[in-house]
């Protein structure tokens, strides 16, 4: 079985993110981490290969440096990575960042694609429904629990209601949620090993894809303007001292809501 | 502004309020302006049709099941067929998929996670809260279709008029649409006040320690005459029923009050709650990122606290 699962190298946890001012794109320059809940997407892609044989393969698009994400993916286990890299997609949005992903993917022609559950620098969990549509793949997303056949995939999808369990025709596109699995973390080994991996990294020429499909041009959406949000009046913080119970009521009663 | 189409997700019948809200606040904009209900009965559709626009309504048996690839077919279907500029959406599990899946589909933008619309010289401009809310961003369109999915929780519906017309449609369906199919639905029933209606919510999360301490978030929503709702952590450990899950695969409720006991605040959890109108949050973790945005912060133990200011609050007759 070979599973493809697509991941983002966003913005380091720790790290102050800011718009460009000019652009109102996100300034990657700085130390950037794989985003969490992809390890979710990694770790079942991986039990999937432990279970029935076969390769994992992580697809990213992004800055030069994702393929620090990439490598760190290897070394939990993955087989090979693909860095779609290009300053001409840069500034991509939904529908562009689509049309690359959903080049790499027709290439490779996986049984499975997975996505993570969403991504720590605002994206709003909605490009694997975008991937699965241009590629004409069933999708089931939310997925709590997973269960792989030669021919077909059934997940538990959590819902704001409870669960649906889905069935889907291999291939088919996954996201899974953070609920799925505990992530494992790279043993040395796998580090050490990381590095003699195959890891390619694409143009947008070596994908045959046109400049008008990626970056801005291919993009249909713009930021037009950024601003500091409105500040909040009346943000208050406080160390419990014993007396938090009584400030707690103070401050709802002052507000009316008590 | 030509016709725009607000999706109007419904449960089993049910027509969810984040959609109604996003209904209502198309039709102040302006404009013509139409609902759609899919995979509903013409019940249904003609309930839809009582929030001040006409409603298209198509009952394919494909669209019975909540699965978004069919609902992007009919929508595909609709817009073609009605020349549609705008599509709108309130965000949900379901919804959220169905919006991305229709902008590949149409080669459309989407803007999404949205809290506010606005016209400006006849374009629609949405607002939208970026990098943990640290920067509010404009966000346009180029060209059409545009679609936009609101953040939930963010317009309240308004109160239904007299009945409009309903427009049955027909729709062709993709064979990859029908490849996933729902085999199976647990849903539990939910028992006590619904989060979704609730003035004001109690939640608890990992940090109450264990399940009996749900018991002083218990006592807490009672004084208040709120509703207690729960992390994802918390329900899937069993301490409390999946109805009262908040958050990106549960309930996004707006309450006035929103009191988050034990909770981090990740962002799974705070997409469900972020348009409360006022946030207290009690954590023993200082650096827990729900003091990032709760209005009132409380670093502190929430078994000492709780059942004070549930016996404060009791004595004051609130």
């Amino acid at each position: 079985m070979k599973v493809a699962v697509c991941v983002k190298h966003v913005p380091d946890a720790t790290a102050q993110k800011r718009l460009d001012p000019t652009s109102f794109c996100l300034d990657r320059s700085g130390e950037g981490a794989l985003n969490a809940t992809d390890l979710n997407a990694i770790e079942e892609a991986l039990r999937i290969k432990d279970a029935h044989g076969g390769e994992v393969v992580v697809v990213t698009l992004g800055p030069a440096k994702a393929a620090d994400s990439l490598r760190k993916a290897l070394a939990m286990g993955a087989d090979r990575s693909i860095l779609v890299t290009d300053d001409a997609a840069a500034g991509s949005d939904l529908l562009a960042t689509t049309s690359v992903l959903a080049k790499v993917l027709e290439r490779e022609a996986p049984d499975l694609t997975l996505f993570g559950q969403a991504s720590s620098d605002g994206d709003g969990a909605v490009l694997w429904a975008a991937v699965a549509d241009r590629l004409r793949r069933p999708l089931i997303s939310q997925v709590a629990t997973l269960r792989v056949e030669p021919a077909a995939v059934t997940g538990k999808r959590q819902t704001e209601f409870g669960y649906d369990t889905i069935t889907a025709a291999l291939p088919a596109v996954v996201a899974v949620s953070d609920a799925i699995n505990e992530p494992r973390y790279p043993s040395l080994k796998g580090i050490m090993g990381a590095k003699s991996k195959p890891q390619e990294v694409l143009s947008l020429a070596d994908l045959a894809l046109d400049a008008g499909e990626s970056g801005d041009a291919g993009s249909r959406t713009q930021v037009v303007a950024a601003a500091p949000p409105a500040p909040k009046a009346g943000r208050v913080r406080i160390d419990d001292d014993g007396s938090a119970a009584e400030k707690i009521v103070a401050y709802l009663a002052e507000r009316k809501l008590a | 502004m030509a016709l725009t189409l607000v999706f109007v997700e419904h449960h089993d019948g049910e027509l969810q309020k984040g959609s109604l809200g996003v209904l209502g606040k198309a039709i102040a904009l302006g404009g013509e302006v139409a609902g759609v209900v899919l995979g509903a009965s013409q019940e249904v559709a003609a309930a839809a049709a009582t929030y001040g626009a006409a409603v298209y309504a198509c009952d394919d048996t494909a669209l019975a099941a909540p699965l978004p690839q069919p609902r992007v077919d009919a929508l595909e279907a609709l817009v073609t067929e009605t020349g549609a500029e705008t599509v709108l959406f309130a965000a949900s599990v379901l919804a959220a998929d169905v919006a991305a899946g229709l902008a590949a589909r149409l080669g459309a933008g989407l803007n999404w996670d949205l809290t506010d619309l606005r016209l400006e010289g006849g374009d629609l401009v949405g607002t939208r809260p970026a990098l943990g809310d640290t920067v509010v961003v404009d966000v346009a369109w180029k060209g059409t279709p545009r679609i936009g999915l609101v953040r939930a929780g963010t317009f309240e519906p308004a109160e239904p008029t007299g009945g409009a017309e309903v427009r049955p449609f027909a729709s062709a369906f993709q064979d990859f649409s029908s490849q996933a199919q729902l085999i199976e639905r647990t849903h539990e029933e939910s028992s006590g006040p619904s989060i979704e209606d609730a003035d004001v919510i109690v939640a608890g999360g990992r940090g109450l320690g264990r399940a009996e301490n749900f018991s002083l978030c218990e006592a807490l929503a009672k004084t208040l005459g709120g509703a207690v709702a729960a992390t994802r952590a918390v329900v899937d450990a069993g301490w409390y029923p999946y109805s009262a899950q908040v958050g990106q695969t549960g309930k996004s409720v707006s309450p006035r009050l929103y009191i988050a006991c034990g909770i981090s605040g990740a962002i799974q959890h705070k997409v469900g709650m972020q348009s409360s109108g006022t946030i207290v949050a009690i954590n023993k973790d200082p650096n827990a990122p729900i003091f990032d945005f709760a209005d009132l912060g409380v670093v502190g133990d929430v078994e000492q606290i709780l059942p004070k200011l549930t016996e404060l609050l009791q004595a004051r007759g609130a």
